[in-house]
């Protein structure tokens, strides 16, 4: 893992560090629980996920040497999810990241047009993609993440991260079009 | 899919991570591959949908107050102030000490009568922050009525914008910038070439005089509160060229 110290995590912890945490932290809750939510698909798993990535990082609060705070907390959200994942879903975690893709199908605006302002449709397709496609999607369209703090998040090298971001919404696109194709079959 | 572009530079150009070169290379191609303008419009789209679906989960409340309880039993409790009598006058000493110490280390532009709201190390940083190349003004103009304006909706308050050129204090523009924490706004006057920045904020406390002036580090500040705003004047000008630009403002 790289970009933040997470220390030990073993010291005490006093009044003044909790005020501060609750200063730098603790308003990134609502993007910890929204990446857990996303990586997790389970609004309550991701709520235990997100409690016990939040007192984590309180009890490493002391190798927080400041920077970007969301960038920190959201690194050890995406880590403590993972272990969940393996634990409890491993097989959700075999898909390949860097498979070779097929030729985008040609998608033409007005059919993702169609197919977007669909929450209900957005959410499946998203679900659909493997956990590493749809956390630099969520990191980015979501939450707003530079690459910077995309390569810092997910540990991939930020060079990477362009491509990444491409194969994930190509991915996405192909996964609409496909649903929307099937919807107008039936 | 035969464009290179398409599946790699036309995402860092759609998230705004190319360099300026780069991101005119890429706007050049654009005029001549049909592929990259047709793939781009389908990643605008499927961003706008992203964006506006109402996919973003925000944390419950329960969820709050379960990490709260979590980090207050994280915490070690306050240590108790169980003193014996005779160390009070120690520990008052000390108070007075770091209280005398801080003091002087941290000088608050201030006089007796009345302090402000940020310290004169924060000012000066301020105004020589404001000297870098292209750090100046965020809208630059010398005409209030287009200064003014720019300050809606940037700001929870309308900061008063007035031109001296004729008084021989040009305004050359505007900025937001930030002290101790809070928005302010800048006005940027020049005085023979000379940059005066002005940091406007709003107060509740009474209105002051113009406040004796401050040096530091070469800079020279005046300070003063006038109907509801708190005013700071910094250049490296004569103090004569300052209390007299400070005595505009202050009308």
């Amino acid at each position: 893992m790289s970009g933040f110290d997470q220390g030990k995590g073993s010291d005490v912890l006093d009044t003044q560090d909790r005020a501060r945490f609750e200063q730098l932290v603790l308003p990134h809750l609502d993007a910890a629980f929204n990446l857990a939510r996303w990586l997790l698909r389970s609004r309550a798993d991701s709520e235990d996920v997100a409690q016990e990535a939040m007192l984590r990082a309180y009890r490493f609060f002391r190798g927080f040497h400041g920077g970007d705070a969301r960038a920190w907390l959201l690194q050890i959200v995406r880590n403590t999810c993972y272990t969940w994942l393996e634990k409890n879903r491993p097989v959700e975690l075999m898909t390949e990241f860097d498979e070779e893709l097929h030729p985008q199908p040609s998608t033409s605006p007005e059919s993702l047009a169609i197919a977007g302002e669909n929450r209900e449709r957005l959410t499946r397709a998203l679900e659909t993609l493997p956990p590493r496609f749809r956390e630099v999607l969520v990191l980015r369209e979501l939450e707003g993440c530079s690459y910077k703090e995309i390569a810092t998040i997910t540990a991939i090298p930020i060079g990477t991260v362009m491509s990444a971001l491409a194969r994930a919404r190509q991915r996405l696109q192909r996964t609409l079009t496909h649903a929307s194709a099937q919807g107008a079959s039936r | 899919m035969s464009c290179d572009y398409t599946r790699t530079v036309l995402h860092g150009y759609l998230d705004g991570e190319l360099d300026a070169t780069r991101a005119a290379e890429f706007e050049r191609h654009l005029e001549s591959c049909r592929e990259c303008a047709v793939a781009l419009g389908g990643e605008e789209s499927l961003r706008s949908s992203l964006q506006h679906s109402a996919l973003y989960e925000s944390a419950p409340i329960a969820l709050r107050k379960k990490i709260r309880a979590g980090l207050d039993a994280a915490t070690a409790p306050a240590p108790s102030l169980r003193i014996p009598a005779w160390q009070w006058i120690a520990v008052a000493a000390a108070m007075l000490i770091v209280a005398s110490v801080s003091w002087y280390a941290w000088p608050r532009i201030q006089n007796s009568a009345s302090s402000s709201p940020f310290t004169a190390a924060e000012v000066i940083d301020a105004h020589i922050r404001s000297l870098q190349p292209g750090h100046l003004t965020d809208v630059a103009s010398t005409d209030q009525h287009t200064v003014k304006p720019w300050f809606n909706g940037k700001l929870a308050f309308v900061p008063p914008v007035k031109d001296f050129a004729d008084e021989g204090f040009p305004l050359v523009g505007g900025r937001l910038d930030v002290l101790a924490g809070q928005n302010v706004a800048a006005l940027v006057y020049t005085r023979r070439k000379h940059i005066i920045n002005v940091f406007i904020l709003p107060t509740k406390e009474p209105d002051t005089n113009i406040h004796p002036p401050g040096l530091r580090q070469g800079y020279q500040w005046r300070h003063w509160r006038h109907q509801g705003m708190e005013y700071c004047a910094v250049s490296d000008v004569s103090d004569s060229d300052l209390y007299e630009l400070a005595q505009l403002l202050y009308q």
